[in-house]
């Protein structure tokens, strides 16, 4: 059993966009701020801090995850993803090209973690309609676009997705 | 560094003296921006993700639970005590390193970056914890006493400006801090000689854009140099750079002021940041340290900034045509507690165009501002607009239903028309371009209205509710700096001095590699100023936008900016790209007066095209951009003199149309006004009241378009704004000031669900006041949208809608269906408690099995109150029938200490009393009163008890939706155990019977 | 809106859980999906001494049909439930956990979870409580099973003692011959519910639970009569359930919803019956 007390500083240590990092936590900081300021991956970003704006949406062991609501210690030894590592080296991947043709974003904040939510769902789904794409939308919130480039710019990366795969 | 600033009165009339022969090649189309591959990457560089200076310490504010209350005392021994901690300043420490805060309207009401004395509103700042981290520094807010003494909260405005009400500001003598009446023409003429005159009130409510990133302050001071320098995601105006100076004592090149290079959106909001700057400078002073500061959701939903909530009073005086041939507005405007800069100017934005799209001679208003126990107001994307149009918008619908027109063809009827353009309203603003009625007649068709209409008659033959709205508005674009002077009397003008113009900024810089770099002060906060910027200049140069970076990080110390400077009022098309334009076009002139000499031929016959400078007559003559350019930097002396050397070029625009107030009170509030004619179908469910938006149009003419993706975005974006303000997005406050919209659970942005389709249509009618022909157009729909779904609503349902947003609970309202009959109407109980309507209110019985007179002996025995009251750790006997209590407020997880007074009073012995209280603590603070009411019964007592409660403060901003449940088990719980305490005599038992209540698990 | 410090415990095994939480009571608080309670810790409505995490512990990842239930362990999310392809046994919990705030939360929410937090708002207890499911609570000395109805005690209020935790939930499978209905009305679609409806009808009656307006689910059995009676019931039910106000509806509102979608959703669910 694990048991880490309140006030020591508890190593931390996972699998981030492929890459083993390490860094010290108090149990109560939050995975967010972990990744912000203990790793330096400040990509993800901090909304709301109570699990309705999405902006901190992450990937752990492959589920989609309110950065915000996890603790730092929780992710021990997990596999997280984040946007840092979602093109491909320098090339922007398909979703990413997507949302920059179809002016999906303005501000850019709400962006990454709205990015991560939809990473599962074409991997997922590559038959979701855009009532499921607005579904998936919605655990997001934007205050720049509205929605519509998004909705367009995964339907378009469904659709390549399935004709690529002959699906 | 040689470069010439160059800022003459010649250059303030640059659309007379650009004369340019480049094509036009990449404006007016559509590029992927080059802001997306950072922002798409996580790479963006906002204010949170830049590098903290050594040694950087974290603030946290303590904010007021309550809306309106003295402020006794201020403990902080304990919170400076706790490891981690550095300082703590409170007001009063501030007030020694600040002045007030800069005002609009000289009343004595002043404001600093803390609350002084007096807490007026909810979320006010009370105290700056300056700490190791930021956890640490809420672990302090926590336990820093303050003793507030509670005054009468005015939330009301019209409460507010009656004379008898509680003052917010005594020296300023009234809640009232502003009032002025305006004529133009002769309004009451037009009344007295009208037809038809309609009126209306209508009250548009508190919201705001809420971006998804919040306030972010980084401060740091220089001893030495007595310099603040501070990063902050302000948007401007810049006009709050001097406030920010004058309340820190300094002149304005001692606060040096950075803006990261992106921003989380703010859409008006983060001009408001302004007064966390100073209250974090301040801060970084007294902790000789750098300081910083990340703004929460909950702070920012509970006290940043917000539109104002306006009621209106609307009269439009028709003939019997149905043209309106005056009106009359009587706006009351609440800008919360304080008067902040730049308020009031919510009021005065629109006031040249307070006509609306109209051709109407005759107008009168009267414009108050009173202050309330609320959030201080300040910029919200349509500022200004969404109040006024929803009164005037909904007064046209009225006026057509009276007079029995068509409500499109009745606008129609007063659209100003074509050949009146350029137009001057009534009230001074000169509608620059447009055909209004060709834009309608355009929507009309191509948005297919008569489909539109023939699906409300079938959906109404199906007995359903549908209905179809219309908004005929002008959106303004680039404000006057002059317009709030309007406030001010023309005598008090004509002391104080012209305010006018709107004046921009721009450089553009050939680097001696012939590389460009375009850097401008217009602090974007996503709408893609960088992309748009390379497009306008590298059409001037010749060049490719994919070869130019821009920058619009903006640094007070040495970039060039001015106070109009900043991301407001829509300046960036028109203002600001106009002043690029006008940078690069002066650098293309002397490219081509270098070129001219290199291909040895007259300047005329040079142009600037594909990266290359090239002979017209020859085109084989041609000489790379980059090379002429590396010249002017390599080989000075080899240039002809009126080229000059170095090429760097920094434009100031202004329109010359933007001129002060004239003596008449007559303002140009606006560079440039844009049309808008929105149109939708609506069906309403009376089954939960849902409105569902079955088809929107909307049609713009904003003159030039630079970049259609673009526009569309902010019209897409505009619209979501509008969306939310009519159906779902209010900052709600109880009558007694407590907020209830402390989350994104409780305060409701749409959803990508939420979102209808949206149809946009243009007509590009250029402005001939800007350089590049464009007027702003993203703030359109917030403006129109609110009351075009109005006015369907209106339409489907058959009754006004006077307020917004159109929730379930409105909607259902409206529809006002009958409710049945309570089949058992003894259930009301049997206690009347007089309370204050909005408290939260109860009631129960318990059943003891006792005597009444041991039950009263229960009740009044201090020693027994410990076993009494959940959770409780200490009673104190203060006095006769009065106890401090402290114990903690639990239900489910939620877990809060707090102090408690508590008053027993109208004993009865035996028979009934009443006991009331207040109570503070790190969640929030309640006032209560109940009555407990002794009667004998078979089984021993009956105890029946009723209670009214107020509760402010996070608890109620945060957990509104859960609190009737959770007072209810409480007191519950309290009565159980004065049941229990007449059975089981230990409290240990009790205890062991309630304890299960923290067992929560997710 | 940071955490309080609290100590973090993460049990292997039950054994190690029920040590934990006997050891530390009232200090300790259960900690699985952390959708409710991490926002709460983050506001600091709650500050909890120790959070014992219970999602490494093999033994409550379990869902499965038992006893003529679907039997969902304490840690089992509601999007796993979602994905289980056992779930067509109960066509409430399908067609209900879609409701369940958004996809992103689901995948970390966990079915106890949102038992144990007891918001009257919560679609899962009224699903539970509708359906007439139970919860298996478990300490280090025993195991009991208890009613929907006697578990949530009130608004966040259960029957859960110290040193306590849900083991598992059960969830009825449907019967030869029922019909489900559901329905919420939110300001927006994945938030809380204003007012929750769920429907269970045989050729007896109809069973309607409502969700979102008192301080527990509540649940009424309406046998079939003539079409008044049920509207009687409705309203009488409606009633019954002293609705509040709050920042999205008022009583009254509350009171008008539960009419009209209970009697929306009894006559759908009637006439899918006939069609049987």
């Amino acid at each position: 059993m694990l048991y880490l007390s309140a006030d020591g500083r508890h190593p931390v240590r996972f699998t981030l966009n492929g890459r083993y990092v390490e860094g010290e936590a108090e149990p109560r900081l939050l995975l967010t701020d972990f990744l912000r300021h203990e790793i330096g991956a400040t990509g993800t970003h901090v909304g709301c801090e109570h699990g309705v704006c999405g902006a901190c949406t992450v990937r752990v062991d492959g589920l989609v995850v309110r950065a915000c609501l996890v603790y730092a210690v929780q992710v021990d030894g997990c596999r997280v993803d984040t946007i840092e590592g979602m093109a491909d080296g320098d090339e922007l991947n398909d979703l990413q090209l997507a949302f920059q043709r179809h002016h999906a974003l303005q501000c850019g904040f709400c962006t990454p973690g709205i990015l991560m939510s939809l990473s599962q769902l074409v991997e997922e789904e590559p038959h979701a309609d855009g009532s499921r794409v607005r579904e998936v939308l919605s655990g997001h919130l934007c205050r720049c676009t509205g929605y519509y480039g998004m909705v367009a710019a995964v339907m378009e990366v469904l659709a390549a997705r399935r004709k690529a795969k002959n699906v | 560094m040689i470069y010439r600033l160059i800022f003459s009165s010649d250059h303030l009339h640059p659309t007379r003296l650009i004369v340019s022969n480049a094509r036009m090649e990449h404006v007016g189309r559509s590029f992927e921006r080059v802001e997306d591959p950072a922002l798409l990457r996580g790479a963006g560089r906002f204010a949170d993700d830049l590098a903290e200076p050594p040694g950087c310490l974290h603030a946290a504010f303590l904010r007021a639970p309550v809306a309106h209350a003295e402020i006794k005392s201020i403990d902080t021994k304990n919170a400076l005590a706790l490891p981690g901690v550095t300082a703590i300043i409170t007001g009063s420490e501030l007030a020694q390193h600040t002045a007030p805060f800069l005002s609009g309207v000289k009343v004595n009401a002043p404001q600093y970056a803390l609350a002084i004395e007096r807490v007026r509103h909810v979320g006010e700042p009370v105290a700056i914890v300056v700490a190791r981290d930021r956890y640490v520094a809420e672990d302090a807010l926590e336990i820093i006493q303050v003793d507030y003494a509670s005054l009468d909260p005015v939330v009301d405005p019209e409460v507010a400006a009656e004379p008898t009400t509680q003052l917010l500001h005594p020296d300023a003598g009234s809640n009232v801090l502003h009032e002025r009446r305006f004529k133009y023409g002769d309004p009451d003429q037009a009344f007295a000689e009208a037809a038809h005159v309609v009126k209306t009130t209508v009250r548009y409510p508190r919201n705001s854009c809420t971006p998804i990133e919040a306030f972010v302050v980084l401060a740091t001071y220089h001893p030495g140099e007595n310099v603040f320098e501070v990063t902050a995601n302000f948007q401007g105006p810049y006009t709050l750079h001097p406030v920010m100076a004058r309340a820190l004592g300094l002149p304005g090149n001692r606060l040096r002021l950075k803006t990261p290079p992106d921003s989380g959106g703010s859409f008006g909001t983060k001009q408001a940041v302004f007064n966390n700057i100073v209250g974090l400078a301040v801060a970084a002073k007294v902790s000789r340290r750098p300081v910083k500061w990340v703004e929460d959701r909950l702070e920012h939903l509970a006290a940043s900034t917000s539109a104002t909530n306006r009621v209106t009073t609307i009269q439009a005086a028709l003939d019997a045509d149905g043209h309106i041939t005056a009106l009359d507005y009587d706006q009351l405007e609440d800008c919360g507690a304080y008067l902040r800069a730049p308020e009031p100017a919510t009021i005065y934005r629109m006031h040249g165009n307070m006509t609306g799209a109209y051709t109407i001679e005759n107008l009168a208003i009267r414009n108050r501002v009173v202050v309330t126990n609320k959030t201080p107001t300040g910029l919200m994307r349509g500022f200004g607009g969404p109040q006024v149009y929803f009164a005037l918008e909904r007064v046209v619908d009225l006026a057509a239903a009276r007079l029995g027109i068509d409500p499109l063809e009745i606008r129609r009827r007063n659209l100003v028309p074509p050949n009146a353009m350029p137009h001057s309203t009534a009230p001074g603003a000169v509608l620059d371009s447009g055909n209004y009625l060709g834009t309608v007649d355009r929507a009309e068709h191509e948005g297919d209205l008569a489909e539109l209409r023939a699906r409300r008659a079938q959906a109404r033959a199906d007995g359903r509710l549908y209905g179809i709205g219309h908004a005929c508005i002008i959106e303004p674009s680039i404000s006057n700096m002059g317009y709030i002077t309007t406030l001010l009397t023309p005598q008090e003008r004509a002391r104080s001095g012209a305010k006018n113009g709107a004046l921009a900024t721009a450089s553009v810089n050939f680097d001696p590699s012939g590389a460009v770099t375009v850097q401008v002060s217009s602090v974007p906060q996503g709408q893609g100023h960088r992309t748009v910027l390379a497009q306008v200049v590298a059409d001037e140069l010749g060049i490719y936008p994919s070869t130019i970076v821009t920058a619009t990080d903006h640094d007070t110390l040495k970039d060039p900016w001015s106070i109009a400077s900043g991301n407001y009022s829509s300046r960036f098309a028109g203002a600001v790209a106009g002043a690029a334009k006008l940078a690069a076009a002066r650098i293309a002139e002397r490219l081509k007066s270098i070129a001219a000499s290199d291909l040895n031929v007259p300047l005329s016959d040079v142009e600037l095209t594909d990266g290359m400078a090239r002979a017209v007559s020859n085109p084989d003559n041609a000489i790379p951009i980059e090379r002429i350019a590396a010249k002017a930097h390599w080989s000075p002396l080899s240039v002809p003199l009126d080229a000059g050397a170095g090429l760097r070029e920094t434009a100031f625009w202004t329109a010359p149309e933007l001129s002060e107030p004239d003596t008449h009170d007559r303002v140009n509030s606006s560079g440039a006004y844009g049309f808008i004619f929105d149109f939708c179908g609506v069906e309403v469910d009376p089954l939960d009241g849902a409105v569902r938006i079955d088809k929107y149009v909307t049609a713009h003419d904003a003159g030039r378009i630079l970049n259609p993706t673009l526009a569309d975005g902010q019209i897409r974006g505009g619209f979501a704004h509008g969306f939310g303000a009519a159906l779902l997005e209010e900052l709600t406050y109880t009558p007694d000031g407590a907020f209830l919209a402390g989350t994104f659970s409780d305060y409701c942005p749409p959803y990508a669900s939420d979102m209808p389709e949206l149809k946009i249509l243009h007509d590009q009618s250029p402005s001939p006041v800007t350089p590049t022909g464009a007027k702003g157009l993203g703030e359109g729909n917030c403006m129109s949208t609110p009351v075009c779904i109005a006015n369907a609503v209106a339409d489907a349902v058959g009754c006004p809608v006077n307020t917004l947003p159109l929730t379930r609970e409105r909607i259902l309202k409206l529809i006002s269906i009958e409710e049945p009959v309570d089949p058992k109407p003894t259930r009301i109980p049997p206690l009347e408690l007089l309370g204050d309507g909005h408290a939260l209110r109860g009631e129960g019985s318990a059943t003891v099995p006792a005597s009444p007179e041991k039950v009263w002996e229960t009740i009044l025995d201090p020693d027994h109150l410990p076993a009494i009251i959940p959770f409780c750790h200490a009673v104190e006997h203060d006095g006769e029938h009065t106890y401090r209590v402290e114990a903690s407020f639990g239900i489910g997880p939620i877990r809060g200490r707090f102090q408690a007074q508590l008053l027993l009073s109208n004993l009865d012995p035996g028979k009934g009393l009443c006991l009331n209280g207040d109570a503070t603590g790190a969640l929030g603070c309640a006032t209560g009163r109940s009555e407990i009411r002794l009667t004998k019964c078979e089984k021993g007592t009956r105890v029946d008890y009723a209670y009214a409660l107020l509760i402010s403060g996070k608890i109620a901003s945060v957990g509104g939706r859960l609190l009737e449940g959770a007072v209810r088990g409480q007191i519950a719980e309290i009565f159980g155990r004065i049941a229990g305490a007449n059975t089981t005599k230990t409290a240990s038992g009790l205890r062991a019977r309630l304890a299960g209540w923290l067992r929560v698990k997710s | 809106m940071k955490p309080a410090a609290f100590d973090y415990a993460r049990p292997d095994t039950m054994d190690e859980a029920f040590d934990l939480l006997e050891h530390h009571g009232n200090d300790a608080q259960i900690l699985a999906g952390g959708q409710s309670l991490a926002a709460m810790l983050n506001m600091r409505l709650a500050s909890p001494r120790i959070l014992v995490d219970i999602t490494r512990i093999e033994a409550l990842r379990t869902v499965g049909t038992f006893d003529g239930a679907v039997d969902v362990g304490a840690t089992v999310t509601q999007d796993r439930l979602l994905r289980w392809p056992g779930l067509t046994t109960q066509p409430l919990l399908t067609t209900v956990l879609p409701w369940i705030g958004h996809p992103q939360t689901r995948q970390r929410g966990t079915v106890c979870g949102s038992l144990a937090h007891g918001d009257p708002s919560s679609e899962l207890p009224l699903v539970l409580a509708t359906l007439g499911g139970r919860v298996i609570l478990s300490n280090a000395k025993r195991t009991r099973t208890l009613s929907a109805a006697k578990f949530q005690t009130g608004a966040m209020r259960t029957a859960l003692e110290p040193g306590e935790m849900i083991v598992s939930a059960r969830f009825p499978t449907a019967q030869e011959g029922q019909v489900y209905r559901f329905h919420e009305v939110s300001p927006r679609r994945g938030d809380f519910a204003i007012v929750a409806v769920a429907v269970v009808a045989d050729s007896e009656g109809v069973t309607v639970g409502v969700g979102g307006v008192a301080d527990t689910p509540s649940v009424r059995r309406i046998e079939w009569l003539e079409t008044d009676a049920f509207t009687d019931a409705m309203n009488e039910f409606a009633w019954d359930l002293h609705a509040t106000n709050d920042v999205h509806a008022t009583a009254e509102t509350r009171r008008g919803l539960v009419r009209r979608l209970g009697a929306k959703l009894i006559e759908e669910a009637r006439d899918a019956l006939s069609l049987c």
